[in-house]
């Protein structure tokens, strides 16, 4: 394999020369009912680069590239692999062409080793494994690219970054020479993002091809060769990274002037009144893959926004669920509004004026068969119950939806049953639910997932709003800077334990980022 | 996505319709021609014997007044599982939650005899479906606890509820009148249901029809329907939505044992007048095949009630008639069941 990594590298040098690039789409067009995903779309990729894809979400980079790695087919257009047009109809097709991809929800087998995982994945795999010769043959890969993981050890037990690695090692020994990287970034917190582009710099001397997506114009400016923007489908500009500034690739990103965060002066915060929620000592019991919290002590007052920072599955549902009554607490006690809750339903909860978006709209907050108008009722169905149940006001129901569409600057159809609408709807759609009433808590997971710029921009605002309006809001986010701009106060979540509390103008970054992966602690402030 | 899809929905809305209607005569089709080609291997006439199911039942006051008196029992087994299966719960017990409906509303019959019938009747009915979702709570019970899959415990009720009533028939309720036959007296006549137009045909068709009636209502446009098909779709969405999951398991399966324990307590008191042993033919059975065919819909359910009532009704006259033997209905029950189960997939339900 190791060879072959050579041999990948003067394929690079006449490439460079001859300017031929490795593989080339040529006017691929692929719609889907309602939506022109990708739209005449042309894309050079050459040995020996590592070339951004960015773009908004929707702007069609993940439908552009399954078609490249054969999970769809193009409605026209064509692949040219070194100049000659190659069909690729699956995945498998794919892997034959030696073009390998990195999904944004990681392959692994949890309960194999790391050996077994790669050795599953490989093309060759014999009746009787060799994994002594595999256990070599990874050694020897990361050593070459700086992706140390111990190949003995259990997935299980690796973090997310650690998995990473692995599934990067997976698709190098399996001869990929094309790597396409969706959203890798995503699930890594800032100093592993830097290691991360470090591997793919020493990948990309070795004369491979990277396909890097993102849609952070920061990520790209520092890591790509160069750059193609996607918007609406098409491609709005391709350029080298010389020519790239941040200005310009926003200009191509978006073609509206987005409308700008007004975020109010943040209030010194009135510790005198009680908070909205308090959490003395909260212990959970997880079971399976649920993370356990441990010792949570967190206050909530009016007028503040308290960000949770964290890696993925360090406990932010969990907090979000014991908040919301759906998770017991085994120890400790929870508060709201200056009451004992531990123990109430998550009815009574709501009723007392909770709100929860939580992180998978589909699978945690909508009925998919129902319609849209149907799921707005049913966080309150007894608020627009006529006649103690026997009928509902369906009207009011539409009133009270339409005053929060207005306000959030948001519209879709709401005599369609939930399941048809896209992603980026469905969680506008619980947004609108769970901002209608004027809640007093809001516990929002992930708030902006899935939501382009400017419909995330709103959502934001009406979180401010709600602030302003004296609602206390509990903000879990995988994005550090929505966090840093929102919060007044930021908690870093680690295996489920609170690991630091910050003002956001005190810390930065790269501090929280230690902390999400468990890193030395090395500064705690006071709070 | 825009408002520009509200109109292919609601276009597509009629068309599946149709397609329901077209999919299960075909369905019924193939079931009757493999049907015939069992008659066939038995050496009988199946074109004669299949006129001779449809002429006896449909072509006759008689006939057609002996399908509409299976029918009953029929409608209410089948909302007795839909009604539970529209929060996602599958009840197979509706066998066993008829006979303890039949069982207290017999102990009401034989104990409160001097009372008028608008008072005994209703009571009865009460006991019925006291009986019936009291044997449906033990499985709703260990579901809502998360202890024991409501499949299983309602399917294993099923053997120990005949065995309840066959123990009262044969022990404290059993006729001294008659040693042949084990059965309790005869019920006062303040105890039998009406019938209507001089055939077997009694009130019971009226409650089922009305309990149907208010299935649909209650599905459709109150809170709780709403709150029952939010569950039915999500679980995990309407638990976070606030709405209490484990009341509404607890209340709806108690629902359904209540409807069929009012199928029991309407053919004891309706057609037998009295209690016997193995007095339903598997009425809750076909209850959940006819709820499953349906989908759940109210008006499918009461055709397809007539259908089952038809084929079953069809199996007397063919034991008359040809010589067959009552099994054979089961087979054409099967094979129907089977169709539905392995339809091809362009029979399938199209989804959106």
């Amino acid at each position: 394999m190791v060879d072959n990594s050579l041999a990948l590298s003067s394929i690079a040098r006449e490439s460079t020369v001859g300017a031929e690039p490795l593989i080339a789409l040529r006017g691929v067009t692929k719609a889907f009912p309602n939506v022109l995903a990708n739209d005449n779309v042309d894309l050079d990729i050459y040995a020996g680069e590592v070339h951004g894809l960015l773009g908004e979400n929707g702007a069609g980079k993940s439908t552009l590239v399954k078609i490249l790695y054969g999970f769809y087919q193009a409605d026209s257009g064509q692949i040219l692999l070194n100049g000659e047009p190659v069909s690729i109809r699956s995945p498998h097709d794919a892997r034959d062409l030696r073009i390998g991809m990195l999904f944004q929800e990681f392959t692994l087998i949890p309960a194999f080793s790391v050996t077994e995982n790669i050795a599953l994945f490989l093309p060759d795999l014999k009746a009787v494994l060799d994994i002594k010769g595999i256990y070599h043959r990874i050694n020897a890969l990361s050593e070459r690219y700086n992706l140390q993981v111990n190949p003995q050890a259990m997935v299980s037990q690796l973090s997310i970054g650690e998995q990473q690695k692995v599934e990067i090692l997976k698709l190098l020994l399996s001869d990929a020479r094309i790597l396409i990287l969706d959203e890798p970034t995503r699930v890594l917190a800032p100093h592993e993002v830097k290691a991360l582009f470090r591997v793919l710099d020493s990948l990309r001397k070795d004369g491979y091809a990277i396909i890097l997506i993102t849609h952070k114009i920061k990520e790209v400016l520092e890591c790509a060769d160069r750059i193609t923007v996607l918007r609406g489908g098409r491609v709005a500009g391709s350029l080298p990274r010389s020519k790239a500034s941040e200005d310009k690739l926003v200009s191509l990103m978006f073609e509206k002037e987005l409308s700008i965060l007004q975020i109010s002066q943040k209030s010194a915060l009135d510790e005198s009144v009680p908070p909205l929620l308090e959490l003395r000592g909260v212990e959970t019991r997880g079971e399976g893959a649920e993370t356990s919290l441990k010792a949570i002590d967190l206050k909530i007052y009016p007028g503040e926004i308290v960000g949770v920072a964290g890696v993925s599955g360090n406990g932010q549902k969990e907090l979000g669920d014991v908040v919301l009554g759906l998770v017991k607490c085994v120890r400790g006690t929870k508060f709201l509004f200056g009451q004992d809750y531990t123990n109430r339903s998550i009815q009574e909860v709501r009723k007392s004026g909770v709100s929860f978006v939580p992180e998978n709209p589909l699978t945690m907050a909508a009925v998919p068969f129902m319609t849209v108008l149907e799921n707005m009722a049913l966080t309150d169905a007894r608020r627009y119950a006529r006649l103690g149940g026997l009928a509902m006001d369906w009207q009011a129901v539409k009133t009270d939806v339409e005053d929060t569409l207005e306000k959030l600057g948001y519209s879709f159809s709401l005599y369609v049953p939930a399941r048809s609408l896209s992603g980026g709807n469905l969680q506008r759609m619980v947004i609108v639910r769970e901002m209608s009433h004027n809640p007093h808590l809001i516990i929002a997971s992930y708030l902006t997932r899935g939501l382009d710029v400017q419909s995330a921009i709103a959502a934001r605002q009406a979180l401010i709003r709600a602030r302003e309006s004296g609602a206390g809001v509990l903000l879990i986010s995988e994005d550090l800077e929505e966090l840093f701009t929102l919060s007044d106060r930021l908690i870093v979540l680690y295996g489920g334990k609170i690991v630091g509390t910050f003002k956001p103008e005190e810390t930065n970054i790269y501090d929280v980022g230690h902390l999400m992966t468990g890193s030395e602690v090395q500064r705690v402030s006071k709070y | 996505m825009s408002q520009n899809i509200d109109t292919p929905f609601r276009t597509s809305l009629l068309i599946s319709t149709l397609w329901v209607v077209v999919r299960y005569l075909i369905i019924f089709l193939v079931a009757f021609v493999l049907f015939g080609v069992i008659l066939l291997i038995a050496g009988k006439d199946p074109v004669l014997a299949i006129k001779d199911t449809f002429s006896s039942t449909l072509r006759s006051t008689y006939g057609f007044s002996e399908v509409i008196v299976k029918m009953i029992p029929l409608i209410f087994a089948a909302i007795a599982v839909a009604l539970p299966s529209r929060v996602g719960l599958i009840n197979v017990g509706g066998e066993g939650q008829l006979y303890m409906g039949a069982w207290l509303a017999t102990w009401g019959a034989l104990t409160f005899t001097p009372l008028p019938p608008w008072v005994l009747l209703p009571l009865m009915m009460l006991l019925g479906m006291i009986g019936g979702s009291l044997w449906a709570f033990i499985p709703a019970f260990l579901r809502a606890r998360g202890l024991v899959n409501e499949t299983i415990t309602t399917l294993l009720m099923n053997y120990v509820a005949p065995s309840v009533v066959t123990f009262f028939i044969y022990g404290p309720w059993r006729s001294p009148g008659n040693a042949l036959y084990p059965q309790t007296v005869d019920f006062v006549p303040a105890a039998r249901l009406p019938t209507f137009w001089g055939t077997r045909v009694h009130l019971g068709l009226v409650i089922a029809l009305v309990l149907l009636v208010w299935y649909w209502y209650v599905m459709t446009y109150t809170r709780w329907g709403l709150e029952i098909r939010a569950i039915g779709g999500n679980p995990q969405a309407a638990c976070r939505n606030g709405i209490p999951l484990t009341t509404y398991i607890i209340v709806v399966m108690c629902l359904g044992g209540a409807l069929a324990g009012l199928a029991g307590m309407s053919e004891i008191s309706g057609l037998h007048g009295r209690l016997r042993p193995g007095f339903s033919p598997g009425f809750g059975y076909l209850g959940f095949l006819i709820s499953w065919l349906s989908g759940g819909n109210p008006i499918g359910i009461l055709v397809m009630s007539f259908v089952i009532a038809l084929i079953t009704s069809g199996g007397d006259i063919l034991q008359i008639n040809q010589g067959l033997p009552f099994a054979v209905v089961n087979i054409l029950l099967a094979i129907t069941l089977f169709v539905v189960l392995a339809r091809p997939s362009f029979l399938k339900e199209k989804k959106a």
